[in-house]
């Protein structure tokens, strides 16, 4: 399904502030699988994300979903293949569009984009089925600037806007890290309700050890670009955040000085 | 004020109502800051009113001059996208390139049309008066300008346009071809006032290299004026507050160049606009202030 093969990305490189934050990082995640990554400030977790969804480009290395090569493809080719939540609530979405024109944006992800009308009928059926699912009452705002909604709500909405068209892969960053604990466990629930009915192929950026140990199959750690813990099965159920923590100790030879790792 | 000198100023107005659709195309919906204007205005009049002295067809010469504006705009938009310039400054490289470009189609420093044939005289009814029939005939235009905007605006095509102005990453991620958008975006609004420039010459006898002075100034204007009288975000509204805006703007400029005891002398003009936009663009930042300080 997805697989990156030796990704580098250096940026600034041959000045004083020279960040390799990609180095040789490889990744293979099969269909339908839920991976989770984690890692701590500058390990070259939002790195690896931008460089799948074509935000970044690699320096060398290879990148293929489904088989196609898609290196060198931009974003928006991408997106036919590739659906993906931020992290910043405001910017998965469209602030000065309404609910429904921001949702069937993303119904017309990967399609020609023509000269029919954007919101149809049929559609807007489809629009308030899925938001009543979220029980928040937005399925009937469908024509309230999206820019009115807190930002969890946009969240949940973007995670739906994500499921619409059919993608190879669902990219998740961070998505929940920018909501209070609440709204944050709530958008985790839908997230696996809807990796869960959709079966996508998932890969979430996580800050919280919790989190990464709690939803999905796999739990992958970066360490100075590079993936330096991979667990899954058997062995991943038994983990406990101690344990990923001493795990995590372990590959970097020092005492964890990053509290935003163990919050949450 | 005289009837003759309101009808006049409506008639103006409708034309600058065109150019402010552009503007609101530009300014508002792509928010690419384009000044482009001042040159695709007198370009759509320079285009226009030379096809017509040399014998083409209104239609036709009115059709081409929209088609260079469409031509210009597709150009700052190329500047930006795929040279990485800075939108506004691209924009002011093709406004000061215009000028040359339009001296040479105009082949000096204008054209003018006194007994040719215009848009105007062919569809003037018999026995209506010029004064009456120029503006019902450019409401005309500009009703099935705004509609066909309305239109284009709400579909799959125009949305990604509107996703582009709004939140270029998300649209990215959406697959919207971001670039190819601005590219669409900024060729019909400038093709919008193109052709403003192609009705300006044709009724008011001919193209003049300075007739794009502050185009831009104005336009900005009559949208400002517009969002103020009808603040609507929803897309239907917002173009109809813009035309409005226009006529009206234009109406009290005719009322003070008019008035005698103001002493205004239509030399101030661009004086005025470049004031009144000053003083819209303030007004919400003390309100803001005001609102603020109140809590």
């Amino acid at each position: 399904m997805l697989s990156a093969k030796d990704l580098h990305i250096t940026f600034n490189p041959g000045t004083p502030i020279e960040t390799r934050a990609l180095r040789g990082m490889s990744l293979d995640i099969p269909a339908g699988q839920f991976v989770t990554v984690i890692g701590s400030n500058g390990a070259g977790k939002s790195t690896f994300l931008n460089a799948i969804s074509g935000d970044l480009s690699v320096d060398t290395g290879r990148i293929a979903i489904d088989g196609e090569d898609v290196t060198r493809q931009p974003v928006w080719a991408r997106a036919k293949r590739v659906a993906r939540v931020f992290q910043d609530p405001m910017a998965g979405t469209c602030e000065d569009l309404t609910i429904e024109e921001n949702m069937a944006l993303a119904q017309q992800r990967g399609t020609m984009r023509g000269l029919r009308g954007a919101v149809k009928a049929a559609q807007r059926e489809t629009f308030r089925e899925r938001l009543a699912t979220l029980g928040l009452g937005l399925e009937k705002r469908l024509t309230d600037r999206i820019g009115l909604l807190s930002g969890g709500q946009r969240q949940a909405v973007s995670l739906l806007m994500a499921a619409l068209q059919p993608s190879r892969i669902l990219l998740l960053d961070e998505h929940t890290a920018a909501l209070d604990p609440r709204t944050a466990d709530f958008v985790l629930q839908l997230t696996a309700r809807i990796v869960a009915e959709n079966q996508l192929t998932t890969m979430m950026v996580t800050h919280s050890m919790r989190q990464a140990l709690d939803v999905g199959q796999r739990t992958v750690m970066l360490h100075q670009g590079q993936v330096v813990l991979d667990v899954a099965g058997e062995q991943r159920s038994r983990l406990d955040v101690p344990d990923l923590l001493q795990m995590f100790e372990k590959v970097r030879g020092e005492k964890l000085a990053d509290d935003a790792l163990l919050l949450g | 004020m005289s009837l003759f000198s309101l009808l006049g100023a409506v008639e103006i107005g409708l034309i600058f109502s065109l150019v402010a659709l552009g503007v609101f195309i530009s300014f508002r919906l792509l928010r690419f800051p384009d000044l482009t204007v001042d040159g695709s205005f007198p370009l759509g009049g320079a285009v226009c009113a030379v096809l017509i002295s040399t014998g083409t067809n209104p239609y036709v010469a009115t059709l081409a001059a929209t088609a260079a504006g469409a031509g210009a705009g597709l150009i700052t938009g190329w500047l930006n996208v795929k040279l990485k310039i800075m939108d506004l400054l691209a924009s002011i490289l093709m406004m000061i390139a215009l000028y040359s470009i339009n001296l040479r189609i105009m082949g000096g420093p204008n054209v003018p049309l006194i007994n040719d044939p215009t848009l105007f005289t062919l569809l003037q009814p018999e026995g209506m008066a010029d004064y009456v029939a120029r503006p019902a005939l450019l409401l005309v235009i500009v009703i099935a300008a705004k509609l066909a905007m309305d239109w284009f605006f709400a579909t799959e095509r125009g949305l990604a346009i509107r996703a582009t102005g709004s939140n270029a990453r998300m649209a990215r991620a959406q697959g919207v071809n971001t670039g190819a958008m601005v590219l669409l975006g900024m060729a019909v609004s400038n093709a919008l006032v193109a052709l403003a420039g192609a009705l300006f010459a044709q009724t008011q006898g001919g193209a003049d290299i300075s007739m794009g002075i502050g185009t831009i100034v104005i336009g900005l204007a009559a949208v400002i004026v517009g969002e103020s009288i009808l603040p609507s975000r929803r897309l239907v509204w917002a173009t109809l507050a813009v035309i409005i805006g226009a006529i009206v703007y234009r109406f009290f400029i005719a009322l003070a160049l008019n008035s005698d005891f103001i002493g205004l002398k239509a030399q101030d003009l661009n004086l005025v606009t470049a004031v009144l936009v000053t003083v819209a663009l303030v007004i919400p930042q003390i309100k803001r202030k005001l609102s603020a300080r109140r809590r």
